[in-house]
């Protein structure tokens, strides 16, 4: 796709430009400008912010600055990954179920509502359990599961475009199922399916956290910043930073996130082939 | 007596700066019928809003004065505002359908006004209700506004519509296109119903349509509308007789051509190109096609005419196989067609291109005019690079398009150029027959005889046969060789374009051709006084 020219941004759109880039240059730069080790011990607990530690100490007399740079790469990597398989599993299912219809969107549009109506947390910590919480079999179960809901939304919104009277037109033409999905659905079907990554991506930091929290998650002593929170909310009963900090980071890759989608649909927020 | 509404020079503005009126100007005496015409975007619609001192979608009424009953409205207040609304004047608007709350009952939504206003005691609000039911003729006035929207007809629900209008007893009524939505024959007792109820009251109205014959019936003067601007005003006798400006001679012509030509007949004489026998089809358990069968030979059109729900357009999704017939067969140039498209092979698909009503869905809004005319070229015949950018501007060349809108998506064409650019597709397959599904009666009627007669002119050059179905009768007898009449999914008569207008066989086609609106202002009277 096209993106506007970047001479007239609007605020809010570089305001979310800022944030993205700052959060991909914290991923992939985070662990060398921190200056202690996730692991150092530095210090007592929930000690204030001071010149030494920015950021103050956490639950554990670790230096916070330190662990929410090495905690970018973690918390970033997995929600990204995780959401990227599931956007390429989910989106070409939920199309090809839409396109061809029938028995086997039926079938399998049923077993995705089964697969839903268990809650995410339970399924997750099934899988994790059996197979052991290692960071591929982490990134891979929440994959699988979130591809249920990208699967629901790509099938919806496809469902919309395929009646189109241009997508009639098209396999009247007798076009085969690629051209199909890649010229005709995808590309009218990519506004709301941008909007739910954006979405997703930042639901994934705190679905990690949970996984975390029971200890199925990010493994200690690495830092992610999903689990950052959770350790630290003891904080908030004494009216201490310590949690704000991890929290305020995921609300603002959140909101950056979801103004560059929106920037990024404005203009094209029109779904299923609306010209006018 | 003074005007019930007075507009001075005025402005309204869309969010985007655009200025979509110009300083308009007019005066609406008690009692008078003003009619607003003009193509979409000359300003009927936000002159009629802008009477109630409001703008659609965040228009802005930047300049000028509106003063209705005395009241001027830029500058009075909301809650003034608000109290004349629905009280001095009420707005109608084109589609009943989706102005009706589906969850009420339809006396709940048309005594609200007066209730609401405090106007009058709620059993004399209903007595009025009833009067206006039965003038406006709804079937069993005493329990009609028990039912719901859904459990009414399509006319009889734009008739509620006018009584809702009307319930607050109006000095003025703002009608937006009240019988466009409409089939021709509704449209007909609609208009001489809502002329009546108008009279009789002695309400004024704004009238806002784009069909010429329709406002001569009703109106008492017109104000033609381009682009924002007045290009004339006056009586409508006196307008329609001697029209003072080119614009609006090329409207009264266009209406006068589209009733009076009768198409040169090309009588062809060749062997049958689509050849449709006994077919019988359904959607689901509802049966839409009872033992329909046509014959079309190469070079000839023929017109599918009908009413809403006639089975005309489930006729051409049959024929193009996107719906099988239940029973019967569909030959194509001698050989029989596989019932579903699926089956058919590529060089069948070819041959029969389809156009559609609505080209805002019948072209892919992320795919530039060059991708979709250059589509079935590398996909039919084959054509890459240098050639197909050649055969595309040929394309576009031969459908009057610059060649340089290969590069525009659909959202930067008008609604005449992404019908063009819908036609150009078809052709770029080289079919043999193209079905025309309603091409023109989502288009302004300049533009749609700017279609026409593309159509004709590609027929002309290129020998194409058409199936042409339509509920447009003046359509009909501008293009098409014979014709076939449709009602309830059969066959009603089938003839000669010429001699069939000129004496109709079946009494529902004598109804069909005597419900289009003429131009003349006394062609609704006769009518009704032939009833």
């Amino acid at each position: 796709m096209t993106l506007p020219v970047f001479g007239r941004l609007p605020l809010s759109a570089l305001l979310g430009l800022l944030i993205v880039t700052a959060t991909a240059a914290l991923f992939l730069f985070g662990p060398m400008l921190a200056p202690f080790g996730q692991e150092e011990v530095l210090g007592t607990p929930f000690a204030d912010p001071s010149a030494g530690h920015l950021l103050g100490l956490d639950q554990n007399g670790r230096d916070m600055l330190s662990r929410l740079l090495y905690g970018a790469r973690m918390s970033v990597g997995v929600s990204l990954a995780a959401v990227v398989i599931s956007f390429c599993i989910g989106v070409p299912l939920g199309f090809l179920a839409a396109l061809n219809g029938g028995w086997p969107d039926l079938i399998g549009a049923r077993l995705i509502d089964v697969i839903m109506s268990i809650p995410v947390l339970i399924s997750a910590l099934v899988v994790l359990q059996a197979l052991g919480s290692s960071l591929p079999v982490l990134i891979g179960t929440i994959a699988l599961l979130d591809s249920t809901r990208v699967f629901r939304l790509s099938r919806v919104v496809a469902q919309g475009i395929v009646v189109m009277e241009y997508a009639e037109v098209a396999r009247l033409r007798g076009e085969g199922l690629w051209w199909m999905l890649r010229r005709e659905i995808l590309p009218n079907a990519l506004p709301p399916l941008m909007a739910e990554f954006g979405m997703r991506f930042c639901f994934t930091f705190l679905f990690v956290a949970g996984l975390s929290y029971l200890g199925l998650g990010v493994q200690p002593p690495f830092a992610d910043w999903g689990g950052m929170v959770r350790d630290n909310q003891q904080g908030i009963l004494y009216g201490l930073y310590a949690p704000l900090f991890p929290a305020g980071a995921i609300a603002l890759v959140t909101i950056g996130v979801n103004l560059v989608v929106d920037w990024a649909l404005a203009g094209r927020t029109t779904v299923q082939g609306e010209n006018r | 007596m003074s005007h019930v509404l007075e507009i001075r020079d005025l402005r309204v503005e869309a969010p985007n700066g655009a200025v979509l009126l110009h300083g308009v100007s007019l005066d609406l005496n008690p009692g008078e019928v003003l009619g607003l015409i003009g193509e979409s975007g000359a300003g009927k619609s936000t002159i009629g809003l802008a009477s109630m001192g409001y703008g659609r979608g965040g228009c802005r009424i930047t300049g000028g004065e509106i003063r209705l009953v005395g009241t001027e409205m830029r500058e009075a207040s909301r809650p003034t505002r608000e109290a004349l609304r629905g009280t001095r004047i009420a707005y109608v608007a084109q589609s009943a359908a989706a102005a009706f709350n589906p969850a009420m009952r339809l006396d709940t939504q048309i005594l609200e006004v007066p209730l609401l206003h405090g106007l009058m005691p709620e059993a004399e609000a209903r007595a009025w209700m009833l009067e206006l039911f039965r003038a406006l003729q709804l079937p069993d006035p005493e329990h009609f506004g028990a039912r719901y929207p859904h459990q009414v007809s399509g006319g009889q629900l734009q008739r509620a519509m006018i009584a809702m209008a009307m319930a607050g007893k109006p000095d003025i009524l703002v009608l937006d296109e009240p019988t466009t939505a409409l089939d021709v024959t509704t449209q007909i007792e609609v208009l001489a119903l809502l002329r009546e109820v108008i009279r009789r009251y002695g309400t004024a109205a704004l009238y806002i349509t784009h069909d010429l014959a329709v406002i001569a019936q009703i109106a008492d003067r017109l104000m033609v509308l381009r682009h924002g601007r007045e290009v004339e005003t006056g009586p409508t006798a006196a307008l329609l007789e001697a029209p003072q400006q080119d614009y609006t001679r090329a409207l009264v012509s266009e209406r006068r051509e589209s009733l009076g030509a009768v198409s040169g007949a090309h009588h062809r004489t060749g062997k049958a190109l689509l050849s449709v026998e006994k077919v019988t089809a359904s959607y689901g358990q509802t049966p839409v096609l009872h033992d329909v069968s046509l014959t079309l030979k190469r070079g000839e059109t023929l017109a599918v005419v009908g009413e809403s729900g006639s089975g005309k357009s489930t006729l051409a999704r049959l024929v193009s196989g996107l719906l099988p017939p239940r029973a019967g067969s569909v030959a194509f140039d001698g050989t029989s067609l596989p019932p579903r498209f699926r089956d058919r092979s590529p060089a069948q698909l070819r041959r029969i291109q389809l156009v559609y009503q609505l080209p805002d869905v019948a072209l892919n809004p992320r795919q530039s005019v060059g991708e979709a005319i250059g589509r079935p070229l590398a996909l039919f015949r084959g054509l890459r690079g240098k050639a197909l950018a050649d055969e595309v501007a040929r394309l576009l060349e031969q459908i009057g398009l610059p060649a340089d809108f290969a590069a525009r998506l659909p959202s930067a064409l008008s609604g005449g150029q992404k019908q063009r650019v819908c036609i150009a597709r078809a052709l770029a397959a080289e079919p043999e027959l193209m079905i025309c599904d309603e091409v023109t009666s989502a288009l302004d009627p300049l533009v749609a005889e700017e279609i026409l007669r593309l159509l004709r002119k590609l027929q002309d050059e290129l020998g194409m046969t058409y199936l042409f179905i339509t509920h447009d009768l003046s359509v009909v007898q501008r293009l098409a060789d014979r014709v076939m009449v449709m009602q309830k999914g059969r066959v009603v008569e089938t003839g000669e374009t010429a001699a069939l207008f000129a004496d109709p066989q079946d009494p529902y086609t004598r109804r069909l051709l005597d419900a289009v609106p003429q131009l003349r202002t006394d062609w609704l009277d006769e009518v009704m006084a032939a009833r």
